[in-house]
């Protein structure tokens, strides 16, 4: 057993890093520079950022290597997709990464698919092909000024790959948001000292590190087995680590935490969209429940 | 990333197992907890079956992956907990392994590993608490001897503990780090008092230690004088590494119990219970996931654990607490009745979140020591 990641899995991911913009200061800013006006009308997507996305591999990483793609699998996919829910990347990433060798120009990121996940679809409009289809769309005015959202009145069957790939990206808003709040308090100086000399607030951005780990060891663990109910243990761990650690990290901002300019808003309004992929919670806490029947029995 | 295991560990586990079915009906019957010398006897019986069939070197030699399969396969087939013998095996023994003189290893580690002699903690004072440094029990030199008076409280086995790893001031003047020394002292010394104190679960699990001026030759000090809050932290990094393990794989063990019992008794019927129950399912999977990376990260850098314990720790003290807590929601009116399973547990349990460094000592160590935030307020 060495559940560590191996050299090659280190080297993909800082890759994928300095691609997104992780490591650079232009990081998420670069991404929502793109949508100036992000409250008046529905956001682009940016087709050649999509196509670099492409050429990164990010689509068509786990198809094999005579169809165009790196043979990889679900470890790699989950550590790219940590990289991506980090820098807060938009898109219908999810729908296009599972549509890979399915729908043609997919891998490539030459075509955007958008797919139907229990109720809702991501990116209805900027996209060329929509699995299942998505009869019946009415528009929401998304409260993810980045994300924009069709509710359909037949729920549709999520894949658990694609469950799997929604904690993975929650993961890495998990480790960004505890990223910024440590940051903040280190460095924002209150009654003649940082703030995170306060217990109160160190208790805070400790929690968050604690919920990332735990939900850190969930989803790769899961992405090592392939299991189900791995994976809706992962999803579960993933999602607290992504909604509480983007609450804290507002709390710990104080009033600018309040502000639009602020992107901890945009941290939180995507992982409340992504918390309601697969059915939600709900299914994934009663397929839990079923397994300790199941292992009892 | 890989979770499976090598052949060798397989071989391992395999006839670990096989060991264990055959021994472990052979056992006598468990003493009550309040019965400290049966406690003592059956404990230290466990350790010194393990200790002839190879076992007894296994939390000290062996790899971490192959000391995990230990206690996850013990776990499983419901052997002994290392009981009496916890300090002397996870604390003092490889405290003296890591920093004792070949003359002190010789001296005190066979018999740990036999099962002959047991071990107690004397860290924690009345008025120290989570402030470990603020400790006051002084001691001073007088000949071979250093002279001992003060107190201890929170001390495991000090009733039947032949050795104790003591933590005395021998500097009274230096900061209060730097003037502690650490001593290995006989129980059976002059002077030592040992009062039980009932824990709110009943039973005397733990005493007071009063020591009047008491004798400790000088030859019995670990590391070097006002040299011991560091040995201390070389021991505190063993409690806090990888103690868990199978309690982690007992508590998935109570919780299909707990789901048993709810469908028994109507209560899975209640989609409330029912998803707390698949939460703590998602909890105590990824509990036993970040075990497996914590493991597999000590086993690549090859030291001892560091402060990824305390995250553990925080996490688990919390979940364990939230298991027995739905399992009082699952027996209902029955949570109040102390003759039921799991209602000594719930009590018990409350210690998690208070013992080896409180749930806000330790998020101060997370906050300043992984996260570089300043020391403060």
């Amino acid at each position: 057993m060495r559940f560590q990641l191996t050299d090659d899995q280190r080297a993909l991911r800082d890759a994928v890093r300095g691609v997104v913009g992780r490591s650079s200061s232009a990081g998420v800013w670069g991404l929502v520079a793109q949508f100036p006006a992000p409250l008046k009308g529905a956001p682009r997507l940016d087709r050649g950022f999509w196509r670099g996305l492409g050429e990164l591999g990010v689509f068509s990483l786990r198809l094999a290597e005579v169809d165009g793609g790196a043979g990889l699998g679900l470890p790699e996919a989950v550590l790219v997709f940590e990289e991506l829910g980090w820098a807060l990347v938009p898109g219908p990433l999810v729908a296009t990464h599972l549509a890979a060798g399915v729908v043609p120009g997919a891998a490539t990121g030459e075509t955007v698919v958008a797919a139907a996940d229990g109720s809702l679809v991501e990116w209805l409009d900027e996209a060329d092909v929509v699995l299942p289809g998505a009869e019946g769309a009415v528009a929401l005015r998304s409260v993810d000024p980045l994300t924009p959202l069709h509710r359909v009145p037949a729920p549709a069957r999520t894949d658990p790959v694609a469950v799997l790939l929604t904690a993975a990206e929650q993961l890495g808003t998990a480790a960004r948001v505890c990223g910024l709040a440590v940051q903040h308090a280190r460095t924002r100086e209150q009654f003649g000292q940082p703030i995170g000399a306060f217990q109160a607030v160190k208790h805070l951005c400790a929690q968050s590190l604690v919920r990332v780990e735990v939900a850190r060891a969930a989803v790769y663990a899961a992405a090592v087995t392939g299991d189900v109910v791995d994976i809706a243990a992962a999803r579960l761990l993933a999602d607290e680590a992504a909604v509480r650690g983007a609450l804290d990290c507002l709390q710990v901002h104080g009033g600018m935490g309040f502000t639009w300019e602020s992107e901890v808003h945009l941290h939180l309004k995507r992982a409340w969209v992504r918390a309601r992929r697969g059915g939600g919670n709900t299914e994934s806490e009663e397929l839990l429940a079923a397994d300790l029947l199941a292992r009892a029995a | 990333m890989d979770l499976s295991y090598t052949a060798e560990e397989d071989e391992f586990r395999a006839r670990l197992r096989e060991w264990l079915g055959k021994v472990l009906p052979t056992l006598p019957v468990k003493p009550s907890p309040d019965d400290w010398p049966g406690r003592r006897a059956y404990d230290c019986g466990w350790q010194r079956m393990l200790y002839d069939a190879g076992y007894g070197h296994v939390h000290w030699d062996a790899s971490p992956t192959t000391r995990l399969i230990f206690l996850e396969e013990t776990e499983k087939a419901g052997a002994p907990y290392v009981g009496a013998n916890f300090v002397g095996l996870l604390h003092a023994g490889p405290t003296l392994a890591a920093e004792g003189t070949a003359e002190q290893r010789e001296r005190w580690l066979p018999p740990v590993l036999r099962g002959d002699e047991v071990w107690c903690q004397g860290f924690s004072e009345p008025d120290a608490g989570s402030d470990l440094a603020a400790l006051r029990t002084r001691a001073w030199r007088d000949g071979d001897d250093y002279v001992v008076s003060g107190s201890k409280i929170w001390t495991s086995h000090a009733e039947v503990a032949d050795w104790c790893e003591l933590l005395v001031r021998t500097d009274a003047d230096a900061p209060k780090h730097r003037g502690i020394s650490w001593l290995a002292m006989p129980m059976s010394a002059a002077g030592i008092t040992v009062r039980p104190l009932r824990t709110l679960a009943g039973s005397a699990e733990f005493a007071e230690v009063f020591l009047d001026e008491v004798r400790v030759p000088v030859g019995n000090r670990v590391g070097d004088e006002n040299d011991g809050w560091r040995v201390t932290m070389v021991t505190l990094s063993f409690e806090r590494g990888t103690a868990f393990v199978g309690e982690v794989v007992a508590c998935r063990r109570v919780l299909g119990e707990l789901a048993v019992e709810a469908r028994r008794n109507g209560r899975w019927d209640d989609p409330v219970l029912r998803r707390q129950l698949g939460r703590l399912n998602a909890e105590f999977r990824a509990l036993w996931r970040l075990t497996q990376w914590n493991v597999s990260e000590a086993e690549a850098s090859g030291g001892v654990p560091g402060v990824g314990g305390s995250v553990f720790k925080l996490r688990y003290s919390h979940a364990r607490q939230e298991l027995y807590d739905v399992a009082a929601d699952v027996l209902g009116p029955d949570s109040l009745d102390l003759e039921r399973a799991w209602v000594l547990d719930r009590l018990s349990s409350l210690s998690y979140t208070i013992a080896a460094g409180t749930s806000q000592i330790q998020q101060n160590i997370v906050a300043e020591r992984i996260l570089g935030l300043p020391k403060g307020r």
